[in-house]
């Protein structure tokens, strides 16, 4: 195989691989709005206070996948 | 193959507006922008404040409730002191806002998509911060590396990894911001591609399927949407636990 389809092929696997991080993303921000879910279940009247530490947590947890997607997209495309 | 080829990092490209003057500065759609974004605040502001009445009419109200938004994040999160920083932290939200909403609209650009712009702004926020804290505490700002109640033991490894931490600020503040707008920008424009592939390849029968990859962007806008009011939520809430840690240093 000559070099240049090769570099290609192994763009190809590593963006693949790299995009796996972002299932990271996916458990920690089930976790996040699981416990959200089950703490206003015990406390209705805390919803409106914690709804705003909910987001926050919620981007905070997205910018970690969103790094393993620029990388892919780094990987991929230069 | 033959057919439309998906290029989704083509509509980030930049290109200069305004003829050869435009060319001449390079004034490029990203400035456009921007200017579109600064301009529309301060109108905002300045039709609003107009009447100043105690009932507020609609663009008063919306106003008001800017205001009163970004105030109160200022006071809850830096506390007292927060009211010195309120005008920074409101020009970065609305400013950033605005950009990201900007963005949405088809044929438009998004400023905060291009990884220079967002890195200069989080630059921006984490060198004010410092200079806040060194301006505070002189030299005592860096006890703010040495969290309280730590055995000595620990400290050698402790210090370089709050260090670490610490100097990580502006890189995660530019790449969040960064990342979430080109991210829901390229998969708009995945989609969009998928449509075009479908009816090229297919003909009628493509452009019907078509349909589920028109849903899914129209999906898509409204996370878009709420992507981009959250992002700048997050940058100037961001900015002001930052701010609280360089004036309270815990």
């Amino acid at each position: 195989m000559d070099p240049q389809s090769a570099a290609l092929l192994a763009k190809d696997i590593g963006a693949g691989l790299a995009t796996i991080g972002v299932a990271g993303a996916g458990v920690g921000i089930g976790n996040l709005f699981g416990s959200f879910v089950s703490s206003v279940g015990r406390n209705p009247a805390a919803r409106d206070a914690m709804f705003r530490d909910v987001l926050l947590g919620f981007a905070l947890t997205e910018a970690v996948a969103l790094y393993a997607l620029v990388i892919a997209l780094v990987i991929l495309f230069t | 193959m033959a057919g439309p080829t998906i290029d989704p990092l083509g509509q980030f490209r930049l290109m200069t507006g305004l003829g050869p003057l435009g060319h001449a500065v390079n004034f490029t759609n990203s400035n456009e922008a921007m200017l579109a974004s600064a301009v529309i605040i301060v109108l905002l502001f300045a039709i609003g404040l107009r009447g100043g009445a105690l009932v507020p009419g609609r663009i008063q109200a919306l106003v008001e409730l800017l205001y009163e938004f970004v105030h109160g994040m200022c006071l809850d999160a830096i506390g007292a002191e927060g009211r010195k920083f309120f005008p920074l932290v409101f020009t970065i939200f609305s400013f950033i806002l605005l950009g990201n909403l900007i963005g949405l609209f088809p044929y438009f650009f998004a400023f905060t998509s291009h990884i220079a712009v967002t890195l200069t702004l989080a630059m921006f926020v984490f060198l004010f911060s410092t200079g806040v804290g060194f301006y505070t505490h002189g030299f005592r700002f860096f006890k703010f590396f040495v969290p309280a109640g730590v055995p000595v033991w620990l400290l050698p490894l402790l210090v370089p990894i709050e260090i670490i931490s610490y100097l990580s600020r502006p890189v995660s503040l530019s790449v969040r911001l960064f990342a979430n707008m080109t991210a829901g920008h390229v998969m708009w424009e995945v989609f969009a591609g998928f449509m075009l592939l479908l009816t090229a390849s297919l003909g009628v029968v493509g452009a019907v399927a078509a349909v589920i990859p028109l849903g899914l962007n129209v999906a898509l806008a409204a996370l878009e949407l709420l992507v981009a009011g959250l992002q700048a939520y997050v940058f100037a809430i961001l900015t002001c636990l930052y701010l609280h840690d360089a004036v309270h240093m815990h």
